[in-house]
């Protein structure tokens, strides 16, 4: 498989399958305010999704677009991490998910901005002011609720002990990596980890709240080997439409 | 007889954004270039948001202004690079953004003050508003809320 294509998969999978989940918080956020937030957040991820998906198809030739992408795959084709498929559970959880994202997908598109390719580059510029935005809020939530009650600070240090495993699969580095930083396309995902340990180290100190000790991490979601049972119930909503009404549009 | 280049921007300054009718398209400076290839008129259009919902209301306001201004063909093309910027809304996009009761972007640290009494003593609500462009500010003078649109 072109390592390009499969690069725009892993990008695009991570903004599709996290913009779907936040997007269930719509009308059922704690105020009206954090229900526009998680509402506006998804929206930005699922347009990423439409220029990273809109590439892919673009590098694999085969006519298939965004929608094609989206909708007609199944589970053992997306490339997403573990991460992101994680169910929302409390807001908390939701945000502290999104603040390990938000941080990394920061990261990885301040050097993607760099790209030799010129259509990656344009769009890690595009969504690197969006997300710049993202990190500023899930940031400062996870500080105030780390930082807050008792109640929010159990609540958040027991949402990053069950997260924290699925953090070491952002930095996995496989042949595709090293084949697209080769070719200059994109950074090696494990040169991002020391500027990632060291924002959240930040952040969490700040939010009173204590990383775990363990680097051991659940993988298998951005090779497509071993996705969580999440995935495929998060795709059969998602996906019903198209499936039952191929080409369905209004 | 083709209209000439400085017309078809007079056109499309007539075209009020979707969301927010107080401004047009060229006030916001989401549109980048103009320019006839042959027959076809090739309109240059960059996004505001990746993910902003108004964009193929966009889109079809100027096909539909163009082919009301007696224009056969056009051409829509998107542009990602340079990423629009705030910086780009004209200074009378801003005026009348303000007069409409929206912060215009000045600061990426907030608005300058308030759209409806003028109050510099403010305070964000949230960071998003009701368009991907906006977050929700209010006024501790007068008390009202108001949409800012950010800095981006």
């Amino acid at each position: 498989m072109d390592p390009l294509f499969e690069f725009c998969l892993r990008m695009g999978d991570n903004t599709l399958v996290l913009g779907h989940r936040v997007s269930q918080w719509c009308g059922h956020a704690p105020v009206v305010e954090e229900d526009i937030a998680l509402a506006n957040t998804a929206l930005d991820l699922i347009g990423q999704t439409q220029l990273w998906l809109g590439l892919a198809g673009e590098v694999e030739g085969k006519g298939r677009d965004a929608d094609a992408l989206a909708f007609r795959r199944d589970a053992w084709d997306f490339r997403s991490v573990l991460l992101v498929e994680q169910p929302n559970g409390d807001f908390g959880n939701t945000l502290l998910r999104q603040y390990l994202f938000d941080e990394w997908q920061a990261l990885m598109l301040a050097a993607l901005k760099r790209s030799t390719d010129t259509r990656v580059a344009a769009i890690a510029a595009k969504a690197a002011k969006e997300v710049a935005y993202h990190v500023e809020r899930s940031r400062g939530t996870v500080v105030g609720l780390g930082d807050g009650t008792a109640e929010s600070h159990a609540k958040m240090q027991a949402a990053l002990d069950r997260l924290y495993p699925f953090v070491g699969e952002l930095f996995a580095t496989d042949a595709t990596d090293e084949a697209v930083a080769e070719a200059g396309i994109a950074p090696l995902p494990s040169d991002l980890r020391a500027a990632y340990d060291a924002a959240l180290a930040a952040t969490m100190a700040e939010a009173t709240l204590t990383i775990p000790d363990s680097r051991w991490t659940h993988a298998g979601g951005r090779d497509g080997s071993r996705h969580s049972e999440h995935l495929g119930h998060l795709l059969t909503e998602m996906q019903w439409l198209q499936r039952a009404y191929p080409d369905a549009t209004w | 007889m083709q209209p000439s280049v400085a017309d078809i921007w007079a056109v499309l300054d007539g075209v009020p954004d979707p969301e927010i009718p107080a401004i047009s398209l060229t006030d916001l400076g989401i549109i980048r270039e103009v320019a006839w290839e042959g027959e076809v008129l090739e309109v240059t259009v960059t996004p505001t948001y990746s993910g902003c919902p108004a964009t193929s209301f966009i889109n079809r306001a100027i096909e539909e202004a163009l082919h009301d201004a007696g224009i056969a063909k056009v051409a829509l093309k998107r542009q990602l690079s340079p990423p629009w910027t705030t910086d780009w809304l004209t200074e009378g996009g801003k005026r009348k953004l303000e007069a409409y009761g929206i912060a215009p972007p000045t600061s990426p640290k907030g608005p300058e003050r308030c759209p409806h009494c003028g109050g510099a003593d403010l305070e964000r609500i949230s960071a998003f508003g009701s368009t991907p462009c906006k977050a929700q500010w209010r006024c501790r003078d007068c008390l009202e809320p108001f949409d800012h649109f950010k800095c981006i």
